[in-house]
């Protein structure tokens, strides 16, 4: 509009807008530049303050601890497969955690999901409602729940593992979801069609459809499963982390097993880091060839 | 040789499809079958049926109980004749020497009315009980022969717990125990109790409209500090407690990003031509990722000491390597053709960059670090339970007392608000950055219209 009515710019003034518009635009982004470096730097004196030792200390002595761990763990390097063997029932609990906790977590969420999607929600005025369930599932950490479970229950893997899937149902419920409203509605309609019920039309229609993404993202969740069922563990919740509070608390002298112990869970969680993206790989590319026959 | 094979193929066929049937079924049934042997196995490991003996109910009714009720004791010293009111029975709720709410009158005979016709009178040598509808209960506690409790005709009921130096009643109005040395009552009431006012403030007890009024007549300040200073609920410490966490998740995850993004330009193919530095890269990456966040966090205690420092460095540890990973995918898919047409005009290095990388990796790099920020909150309170700062190790102390569960329940309600709304604000942060993920989103939106097309 303002092209018509006004008369044309000539090219001079053309270019002193444009240049204003930089000038401007700049000016802004150097703005919000110092507000985000006045931040960092106020946030980080403000943690700093805060912290019990200050940075410029500590950071001389990030690896005095591990050095000494790795000190002592070598000169006691005869001792290690021993220990390996002692806490690898440890780390089996700590795996039987995340994975029972994916797997219900799988089902739930799997649920969830389906009941928060347009089409194939059975009741579309719960909707909403069931979508808050699964945010307010995903915003809890686990730690809470954990701990007052561990009140309620005594110690061990159960409270860990309600705790763990409690989070996986909501976080994977959202993920499902996602995947769900990719999926065709039309094998769940000729299902329909047949006078089959909503169970039928889920099973027989969506989850053959979703079903590799749905894997795909449990075995994402199994590989962050692994690494929360550990933390639990630290928190009175047995396994893997249950031991390393044991081992860190008896100090020096028994740092070869916090060395063992952290030996292990490394090496898990590579590994499980590694498998699950092949996994993954071979399943996303199973569904691409999939679609293409 | 195809007309041969031609000639096989209809026993060929049979063979090959009742194979595939065969692999299908093996798989169908099969692979549920290892699923319910695996949760059995884990049912059995896990101990799940001795679960209901260790499960403590009492422990669950006392949380339940106490999330939305709170009680005020009233005990005789029995020894030197004091009587003490405090809410919870602790020393900040104490009510100051003379002081007492409505429903106790102190005196030679204090007399402490539970309503609904129960009433404990704490005499000077006798504690009396009266019940509506069995009676009423003396007590005499005694040095030398403990509790000498008279009670109406009849059977004991279940509710009062008689030995010789315990008499404990518990009712629907309230608790009253009588030991040697003490007479206590509880009452329990609903609600949170001196969750804005403490008993030594002038504002306890007063309405809302009388606080207005005075807080027009210009003492909104004294009445602000007030709340904020409660002893009981210390908001104070628990709003630094939960600026702490949301520091811990910002300095982690910014500063991860801004370690990470020069150190994926090392890892990408094609910006780093020496083969061994990225495989260096890679596998620094890998590392510093499989060390997990628990690892780094026991470390880094030990050098920095608790507190938010620790847990932001942890964060920034853990994330570096899988920022370092996305970025370093992200700048291998970028578009080589922009970066030419930037050189074509003339571009330094740095201004090919700065024109012709980064605008190509934004979206993916503010993305990543927004949602993060998201999932950096939840780990930032786990965090902070193990290194002890910010709100996690407010909610660990509140549970480890085991009695304070109303701040339990408020803590976790914070937690889950601080999360959702950080939820909120990333994903909202994200829409008004990222142009293609509000495309998405509307895309997302459309479907349930098209869905209803169909039939």
């Amino acid at each position: 509009m303002a092209d018509m009515t006004a008369a044309p710019l000539s090219t001079e003034q053309i270019r002193d807008q444009y240049s204003e518009m930089v000038h401007r635009k700049r000016l802004y982004g150097g703005l919000l530049l110092v507000l985000f470096v006045a931040l960092m730097v106020a946030g980080f004196k403000t943690a700093d303050g805060r912290n019990a030792g200050s940075f410029g200390e500590g950071i001389t002595h990030v690896f005095d601890y591990p050095a000494e761990v790795l000190a002592e763990a070598s000169e006691k390097l005869s001792e290690m497969p021993a220990h390996l063997v002692h806490f690898f029932p440890a780390l089996i609990e700590t795996l039987n955690i995340a994975a029972a906790a994916t797997l219900v977590g799988v089902v739930f969420g799997t649920l969830l999901s389906l009941l928060a999607t347009h089409g194939m929600a059975p009741s579309p005025a719960l909707i909403p409602l069931f979508r808050r369930i699964s945010d307010i599932c995903r915003a809890i950490p686990e730690i809470v729940i954990a701990l007052v479970l561990i009140f309620l229950l005594g110690g061990g893997p159960v409270p860990a593992m309600i705790a763990i899937a409690i989070h996986t149902a909501g976080a994977l419920g959202k993920l499902f979801s996602e995947v769900n409203e990719n999926a065709s509605l039309k094998p769940v309609e000729g299902l329909e069609s047949v006078g089959s019920s909503w169970g039928q039309r889920m099973w027989l229609g969506v989850i053959p459809q979703v079903g590799p993404n749905y894997v795909s993202y449990a075995l994402l969740r199994f590989e962050i499963n692994i690494r929360a069922s550990a933390i639990l563990g630290f928190v009175g919740a047995g396994g893997i982390g249950y031991e390393l509070k044991n081992a860190m608390s008896w100090g020096q002298g028994r740092y070869d097993e916090a060395a063992a112990i952290f030996l292990l869970l490394f090496i898990t969680i590579v590994a499980v880091d590694q498998l699950s993206g092949l996994l993954r790989d071979r399943l996303i590319h199973g569904a691409k060839s999939g679609a293409n026959t | 040789m195809t007309v041969i094979d031609a000639d096989f193929s209809l026993a060929t066929l049979k063979q090959d499809m009742s194979d595939l049937f065969f692999k299908k079924k093996l798989f169908n049934f099969g692979l549920p079958a290892l699923l319910l042997a695996y949760l059995t196995y884990v049912f059995i490991a896990f101990d799940m049926p001795g679960l209901w003996d260790r499960a403590n109910l009492a422990n669950a009714r006392t949380l339940v109980s106490d999330t939305y009720s709170y009680k005020t004791h009233v005990s005789r010293d029995n020894r030197d004749a004091s009587v003490s009111i405090a809410i919870e029975g602790e020393r900040k709720g104490a009510y100051p020497e003379g002081g007492s709410p409505q429903w106790v009158s102190l005196g030679e005979v204090t007399v402490i009315d539970l309503e609904e016709g129960h009433q404990v009178r704490f005499g000077p040598e006798t504690v009396e009980y009266d019940i509506p509808g069995y009676g009423v209960v003396r007590a005499t506690p005694t040095r030398s022969k403990g509790v000498q409790a008279e009670l109406p005709a009849g059977e004991i009921p279940s509710w009062i717990s008689l030995s010789k130096n315990r008499l404990a009643i518990k009712t629907e109005a309230g608790r009253l125990t009588v030991t040697r040395n003490r007479s206590e009552v509880f009452r329990y009431f609903t609600g949170w109790e001196l969750f804005f006012f403490t008993l030594d403030s002038p504002y306890h007890g007063l309405g809302l409209g009388e606080l207005l009024e005075k807080a027009a007549s210009g003492e909104a300040g004294a009445i602000l500090q007030d709340i904020w200073t409660n002893k009981m609920w210390r908001h104070q410490d628990v709003a630094w407690a939960i600026a702490e966490t949301l520091l811990m998740a910002f300095l982690g995850t910014i500063g991860a990003g801004l370690v990470a993004l020069p150190l994926a330009f090392l890892a990408a193919r094609n910006f780093n031509p020496l083969g061994p530095l990225r495989f260096v890269m890679r596998r620094v990456f890998d590392f510093v990722r499989g060390v997990d966040s628990l690892i780094w966090t026991v470390v880094l205690a030990r050098a920095f000491g608790p507190g938010p420092l620790t847990g932001a460095l942890a964060i920034l540890v853990t994330d570096t390597g899988t920022f370092g990973k996305i970025f370093s995918e992200a700048l291998e898919n970028v578009d080589e053709k922009q970066i030419e047409g930037v050189t074509a005009t003339g571009a330094k290095p740095a201004q090919r960059y700065r024109f012709g990388v980064i605008p190509q990796i934004t979206p993916v790099l503010l993305s990543q670090l927004l949602y993060f920020l998201e999932s950096n909150t939840r780990s930032a309170t786990i965090i902070g339970a193990i290194t002890g700062g910010g709100i996690g190790l407010l909610l660990t102390q509140a549970i480890i007392t085991q009695k304070d569960w109303e701040e339990v329940a408020y803590y976790i309600g914070l937690i889950i608000f601080m999360v959702m709304l950080m939820d909120w604000l990333s994903g909202w942060l994200r829409r008004r950055l990222i142009k293609g993920e509000a495309g998405r989103k509307s895309r997302a939106e459309s479907k349930p219209g098209k869905a209803f097309l169909l039939p």
